[in-house]
């Protein structure tokens, strides 16, 4: 069900959500937390909400999402609440706010809340420089940024490890759980033998491929290199050398991933790149300071670059690296399918 | 090794890496049975799709029917579009295909033995499954001794100081005391105790994990978990469905043995059970351990305990077939189909608190439960017309279905005389976290593969529990026979007596 409350106030539609609440029964019951999600009002506010809902069947939550319209306009607030069948388990409520009404996003937020329960703030797209500093992001608990979406991601990633508070947390980080998972894994196993050195080859502007590198710098506490692959998209490979042989961990085609370790057949491993109803769901699983990634972005100053291979850049044709590169700059424009790039 | 490994990767504080199981395969004993098609072979697929597997997981069928892996890969494939519970992707399924093994053969055959531990040998060198194997029972208990000894003599159950061997077993876990033990010094001839997992799948529940969490993770619940408030507690397991099929299995074994033994007094010992000094497996199950021999059927066996069987009738609007005319019962079968037991649990938190236990066929609903029944308030400070629909508050933790916990009270009826009556408050799993929550199999089963043994029963469980029940099934077995009980109701009057005679009555559920 949706209801559409044009030229609205919060009292108009916290009035309207108790008397839904009263008229169709436990509509609001059992909710663990609030969800913020703070953007533009373009096409990628659907996705974001899909992505929500999604997410709300494994964590029932309120949603609030607080869309910045035109700002040229006369102020005021557009509402609309769904809830059924098209707001997954959770509730959404949708506050487009316009004129100068857009910059005052958590004045709007503030009497929506649910008593008691946490909040979280996620910036589906372009996101705040120090999002704990934030008006909305003031308010979390935790603070979901995604560096993939900004225009310059890799600069972004820096400026969130400068600005970084507890509670802050950044999709870039989240899409690399399987990789770390699985390397972690590969550690487990004999030869016991310390790593002497590790590389990591991916995109150039890819902060998953920055931050598995910092994670990796941090922890190894040895020299990592970080390659930049021409065309290929996301993280591409990670090496980690031992005296008996190295480790290697590749995924090519963004799918299927190979781990290849010495005197051990090759194993393959699916690695699909996540969806953001998935990493959504992982970060709303706990809402306590995440001390890894807080290391992570600290060994992000301990990486050494490598140049580009030249091998691997000659064998994608141009067109695909710049098609590689189209789909990177706006990866948030897509619906939050499967078969997602970069 | 003269020093422990430590993973530089791993930080404790890392909670989003998923505890992935180490490279092992898994051999499934009866791979076309019920069990294995619905469930294990669904939960394995399941715990691929959420990642948990070790690259290069495969997985080993063997049983009678003459088939080629491609023929076992379709069941699987079958089984698991049909019955998973994450959605279908192929990619998924493409890599966990590449590790499906059939090898076929009987149980008596030395042959098919030596080609599957040649198969599992192969699948080590081939994908890396680190001589790690993990040998699923899904077959009757007269069949372990000879597939045990079979897995000794070819070789399969030798373990090497790197690679570990376990072995998992469903109920029942023997049919009284003495079989139980027997079948224990079978299964620890061949594996020690450390590497037995016994099945319960009602510890892989997260409503059942949950209990712990609500007892020992909150101020509010334990301080009146004891004598002094609590009246009784209730333990409810009800089928609506009936035995037909079953025959070979339930004949001559009842409700009794196929549910109180194992999951009902389970059940019992998360109830009761004193606040271990940790987690760790060991200090859990050393105060299950305790309460189970503390615990004792009430006296007189013939007053406290009841037992039933389902006639044919009218239930939910179908026809149903009375237990004696269903296919493969024998018409003077004795076998319950309904028990109730009584409870004490000796100690000084529940003396005096009777624990009722009750399981059937052909029930009202599906539905377990736990109810705790508290004592009413002391004293009521109201007209005696105030109160009379008051009744005794209560705490229900519902296991399944609509898993969630109920707490009753009384509340002031609204309008202008005061008027007290029960009202419920409700917490709903499905809604308060996940309606995705795994399934009870894929819990234990990446436990198996962990060597993580927290939530399976050790033999000297299961031998207490025998203790506990032997008494009882003397007794019904030396007097009378089950009182008939219509298909649909909450089981035979005499369980109803049972409790009025305490001056109490059923919940129902």
């Amino acid at each position: 069900m949706i209801i559409d409350l044009p030229s609205t106030s919060t009292s108009q539609v916290n009035a309207k959500l108790v008397e839904m609440r009263a008229r169709g029964g436990a509509v609001a019951l059992g909710r663990v937390l609030t969800l913020v999600i703070a953007t533009e009002d373009d096409e990628q506010l659907e996705a974001a909400i899909e992505a929500a809902n999604e997410a709300s069947r494994e964590h029932p939550s309120r949603v609030i999402v607080v869309a910045k319209g035109s700002r040229s306009a006369a102020p005021r607030i557009d509402g609309q609440i769904r809830v059924g069948g098209d707001a997954g388990a959770s509730e959404v409520i949708v506050m487009r706010l316009y004129g100068a009404l857009a910059t005052q996003g958590q004045s709007a937020v503030v009497p929506l809340l649910l008593p008691d329960a946490p909040i979280v703030a996620w910036w589906p797209g372009s996101g705040p420089k120090a999002p704990s500093e934030d008006p909305i992001g003031e308010l979390a608990q935790r603070r979901i940024t995604d560096s993939a979406a900004e225009r310059n991601p890799v600069k972004a990633l820096g400026t969130r490890a400068k600005a970084y508070k507890e509670g802050d947390t950044d999709l870039a980080w989240t899409r690399l759980t399987h990789w770390r998972a699985q390397l972690v894994a590969a550690l487990d196993l004999p030869p016991y033998e310390a790593v002497t050195g590790a590389v990591v080859t991916g995109e150039a502007d890819s902060p998953s491929t920055e931050l598995l590198a910092g994670w990796l710098a941090e922890y190894l506490k040895v020299p990592v290199k970080r390659i930049k692959s021409v065309g290929a998209q996301g993280i591409v490979s990670v090496v980690l050398e031992r005296n008996s042989g190295a480790i290697e961990l590749s995924r090519p085609d963004g799918r299927i991933g190979t781990l290849t370790q010495p005197g051990q057949p090759t194993r393959r491993i699916e690695l699909r790149r996540r969806d953001n109803k998935d990493c959504l769901i992982e970060e709303l699983r706990r809402l306590d300071p995440d001390e890894v990634y807080e290391a992570s972005l600290h060994g992000l100053g301990k990486i050494a670059s490598g140049a580009t291979p030249k091998a691997a850049a000659a064998k994608v044709s141009p067109a695909a690296a710049k098609a590689g590169a189209a789909a990177k700059a706006a990866p948030k424009a897509k619906p939050p399918k499967e078969t997602t790039s970069s | 090794m003269t020093r422990v490994w430590e993973n530089p990767l791993r930080d404790p504080r890392d909670k989003r890496l998923p505890r992935i199981a180490g490279p092992s395969s898994l051999v499934i004993f009866g791979v076309t049975g019920d069990l294995a098609r619905k469930k294990l072979m669904p939960a394995i697929y399941d715990l691929a799709n959420r990642g948990l597997l070790p690259a290069g997981f495969s997985l080993v069928g063997f049983a009678r029917r003459d088939w080629a892996h491609q023929d076992f890969g379709e069941l699987v494939h079958d089984s698991v579009k049909e019955h998973a519970r994450t959605p279908f992707k192929e990619s998924v399924w493409n890599r966990l295909a590449e590790g499906i093994r059939f090898v076929q053969g009987s149980f008596d055959d030395d042959d098919a033995f030596d080609k599957l531990a040649q198969t599992v040998k192969d699948l080590d060198s081939e994908r890396g499954t680190g001589g790690n194997t993990a040998f699923y029972l899904s077959i009757p208990p007269s069949a372990f001794p000879v597939v045990i000894k079979q897995l000794a003599r070819s070789g399969l159950s030798d373990a090497d100081a790197q690679t570990w061997r376990r072995v998992v077993i469903e109920k029942p876990f023997g049919h009284d005391l003495k079989s139980a033990k027997e079948l224990n010094s079978i299964v620890n001839d061949v594996f020690p105790e450390e590497s037995v997992f016994r099945i319960d799948h009602y510890l892989g529940k997260e409503t059942v994990q949950n209990i712990l969490a609500l007892r020992f993770a909150n101020q509010l619940f334990e301080p009146i978990w004891n004598a002094n408030y609590v009246d009784h507690v209730q333990i409810t397991m009800a089928e609506d469905i009936g035995l037909g099929g079953r025959a070979g299995y339930y004949d001559g074994i009842g409700a009794a043995r196929d549910v109180i033994q194992n999951h009902l007094l389970q059940l019992l010992a998360f109830t009761a059970m004193e606040e271990p000094g940790s987690f760790s497996p060991r200090a859990l199950r050393a105060e299950k351990i305790k309460v189970l021999a503390a615990t004792k059927p009430a006296e007189p066996i013939s007053e406290t305990t009841a037992r039933g069987q389902y006639e044919g009738g009218w239930q939910g609007g179908k026809k149903v077939p009375g237990l004696l005319e269903e296919g493969g019962f024998s018409k003077e079968s004795k076998t319950e189909t309904y028990a109730a037991v009584t409870l004490e649990v000796q100690n000084r938190r529940w003396a005096g608190v009777p624990f009722y236990l009750r399981t059937g066929k052909r029930l009202g609903r599906r539905v377990t439960e736990i109810a705790v029944v508290f004592k009413r308030a002391p004293h009521l400070p109201f007209d005696s017309s105030s109160t009379e629909e008051l009744g005794q508050n209560a705490l229900v933790i519902r296991v399944q279905p609509d898993e969630g916990i109920t707490l009753r009270f009384g509340s002031k009826v609204p309008g202008n005389i005061m008027e007290v009556r029960d009202v419920t408050m409700d917490f709903g799993y499905g809604h308060a976290f996940t309606e995705s929550s795994p399934e009870a199999y894929e819990r234990l089963i990446l436990d198996v593969l962990l060597g993580e043994p927290s939530l399976f029963p050790v033999n000297e469980e299961v031998e207490l529990s025998w203790e506990i029940l032997d008494p009882v099934l003397d007794h019904w077995a030396a007097h009378g026979t089950p009182e008939p009980y219509s298909p649909g109701t909450w089981g035979p009057p005499s369980a109803d007596e049972l409790l009025a005679r305490d001056g109490r009555n059923w919940r129902r559920p």
